[in-house]
């Protein structure tokens, strides 16, 4: 079903997943099945937005990451964090102590991945001025958005700005500057500490072609418990040259209306995935006009809310809002003056963004039309209580997937209540058929299963 | 062949919309090109808005066949009384009310036309006008 190579990040570890629906139901791309009592993801269809992880009760859903041994293999061990890495952190924590910590953790160099964001800033200004036709401009940044709209919304994929995010810019810039002082290329390990998954997939499989010059990928929540316990509380050194670059922007750049307050006479900041989807609906039909700017992020609070983010989403934005008023805005701030900004500046440029519609029925129409009056038809026969008890996250999924042959009518349960009624099927047999789907024993009484012990939803 | 129907309710801006999304959903499950979606979503979206803005109610039909999507917007309303004025662009007669809600800049019929590969109206002063748009791939 896979088409094309599409790193995903997010794993379901099986023996965890206890076949509830509550990943199946906030999928915004109804990407997520149950299938013999576990939870599968549709892969061409996952953003990597990571709503299940964030609505799985039992934590069954996890990341690929790299060791932190894996360090031990570079001369030169950059992170590459977000400045909403620190923002999680509580007030009496200080910058100096959190970028201390991470060097006791074995890193020779910190990069906030914002800081020489005016290149991207001033490239993206260029490109606004110069492309006044495919208004409003879409920023690339975040990769979840950039997925669904390839495979949702492919019509939008020229409004997409093609400069990559900053991430890519920070990797480029600090392997461009240790070189210049002298460094090997192979001598240096960029690590990038992820807020998302969706980061990571689009380390992982960039959009465009050009291969990632990251060598490692960690996770920020299990790195923030390492850097939490990592923290030491008598005189830190000082790390401020660490952080040279940064600037007002560049600390608010993740957070919402980070991108959007800077571009264009007029731009629109939406966050949460839902609402990008219902505003990319309108977009499509030209219901949304007269836009330059718009920046979308699927997270609610933006990367604040980050599902590999432990501090509270809202706190972590007022944290930064707090710290970015010590900084100096990016027109203030001069970058090196052996940076060669338009090397930069290549490695930034997304080639080409390719459309995959992943709801196809066929990829031939006469054969789409039969299955689609084929659903139309055993839609009849479904209650429309969309309870997701079959495993489809709704009637019509469900009628969707039994035209495309992965599932039963008598995955519903209520069609098969009724079949018992009229005397089509045994009683037996319909239990039998229950089990098969949510696995065997699953119904029985057990004093251990979820919301048991206090642990209500 | 598919055929799928939606009820517009005049002035129910709300729900004017409804029928280019369910269209667009379906269209991507048939696999159309992205660019034939875009027109003709953008072309229906603007017709149902006209509806909801001008008529009384009406329905609009889409059918599509492996070749061609036909979209027939009819409604019962007032009627257009000049339909080569009515195609003019700029030209309006939406109500104040309706223009402060963004609407009635009279780019409804140019915008359809443009998006169209055929585009045909039939209108009866006091009865209504049917709009029939045609997309070919």
């Amino acid at each position: 079903m896979v088409k094309g190579v599409i790193h995903h990040a997010i794993q379901i570890d099986e023996a965890k997943c206890i076949g509830c629906i509550h990943c199946m139901r906030v999928c915004p791309t109804e990407a997520v099945r149950i299938r013999e009592g576990k939870a599968m993801i549709i892969q061409e269809r996952c953003i990597d937005c990571g709503q299940c992880m964030r609505a799985c009760p039992a934590k069954a859903f996890y990341i690929k990451q790299n060791d932190l041994k894996m360090l031990q293999d570079y001369k030169y061990r950059i992170a590459l964090f977000p400045a909403v890495m620190i923002g999680q952190f509580p007030d009496k924590i200080s910058e100096e102590q959190i970028y201390r910590a991470m060097i006791d953790l074995g890193f020779t160099h910190l990069m906030e991945v914002e800081q020489p964001i005016r290149i991207l800033i001033d490239l993206t200004k260029e490109f606004l001025q110069e492309n006044q036709t495919s208004k409003p401009c879409i920023s690339a940044f975040c990769p979840a958005v950039v997925r669904l709209i390839q495979i949702k919304y492919p019509s939008l994929i020229d409004s997409i700005i093609p400069i990559k995010a900053p991430h890519d810019l920070a990797a480029h810039f600090i392997l461009q500057s240790l070189m210049n002082e002298g460094a090997k290329k192979e001598e240096i390990g960029i690590f990038y500490i992820t807020p998302c998954a969706a980061k990571i997939s689009a380390v992982k499989s960039p959009v465009g072609d050009e291969p990632s010059v990251v060598s490692g990928i960690i996770s920020m929540s299990d790195f923030y418990g390492k850097v939490r316990q990592a923290i030491k509380w008598e005189e830190a050194g000082d790390t401020q040259t660490q952080r040279k670059n940064l600037t007002r922007e560049g600390i608010l750049w993740s957070t919402s209306r980070g991108e959007s307050s800077g571009f264009g006479n007029r731009a629109i900041a939406i966050d949460g995935i839902h609402s990008v989807v219902k505003f990319l609906d309108r977009l499509e039909k030209d219901e949304v006009k007269g836009f330059d700017f718009l920046e979308m992020r699927a997270c609610d609070q933006s990367c604040s809310g980050g599902i590999l983010m432990t501090g509270n989403r809202f706190t972590t934005t007022e944290r930064l809002e707090q710290r970015s008023k010590k900084y100096v805005t990016y027109k203030e701030k001069e970058l090196p003056d052996k940076l060669d900004k338009s090397a930069l500046a290549q490695h930034l440029v997304i080639d080409e963004i390719a459309p995959h519609n992943a709801f196809r029925l066929d990829d031939d129409i006469s054969k789409a039309m039969e299955k689609m009056s084929k659903a139309q038809r055993i839609i009849c026969f479904l209650p429309g209580i969309d309870c997701g008890a079959c495993g489809a996250p709704n009637c019509q999924a469900l009628a969707e997937d039994m035209v495309q042959g992965q599932a039963k009518m008598s995955d519903c349960i209520f069609l098969q209540q009724r079949w018992q009624n009229e005397g089509k099927i045994g009683v037996e047999k319909a239990f039998l058929n229950l089990e098969k789907k949510w696995g065997e024993g699953r119904f029985n009484a057990d004093c251990n299963k979820r919301g048991r012990r206090n642990e209500g939803f | 062949m598919i055929e799928l129907k939606f009820n517009i309710e005049g002035g129910d801006f709300d729900s004017a919309g409804t029928a280019s999304s369910e269209t667009k959903k379906k269209l991507q499950q048939l696999n159309v090109d992205s660019k034939v979606i875009k027109r003709t979503v953008v072309a229906l979206y603007e017709g149902e808005v006209n509806i909801a803005a001008h008529a009384y109610r009406g329905v609009v039909t889409v059918k599509v066949s492996d070749h061609q999507i036909l979209a027939i917007l009819k409604d019962e309303g007032p009627g257009i009384a000049d339909i080569s004025r009515a195609m003019m662009v700029g030209f309006s007669t939406a109500s104040p009310k309706v223009r402060e809600m963004g609407f009635g800049a009279g780019m409804g019929l140019p915008n359809m036309k443009k998006n169209a590969d055929d585009l045909q109206i039939e209108s009866t002063p006091g009865v209504g006008t049917t709009v029939t748009m045609s997309f070919v791939f």
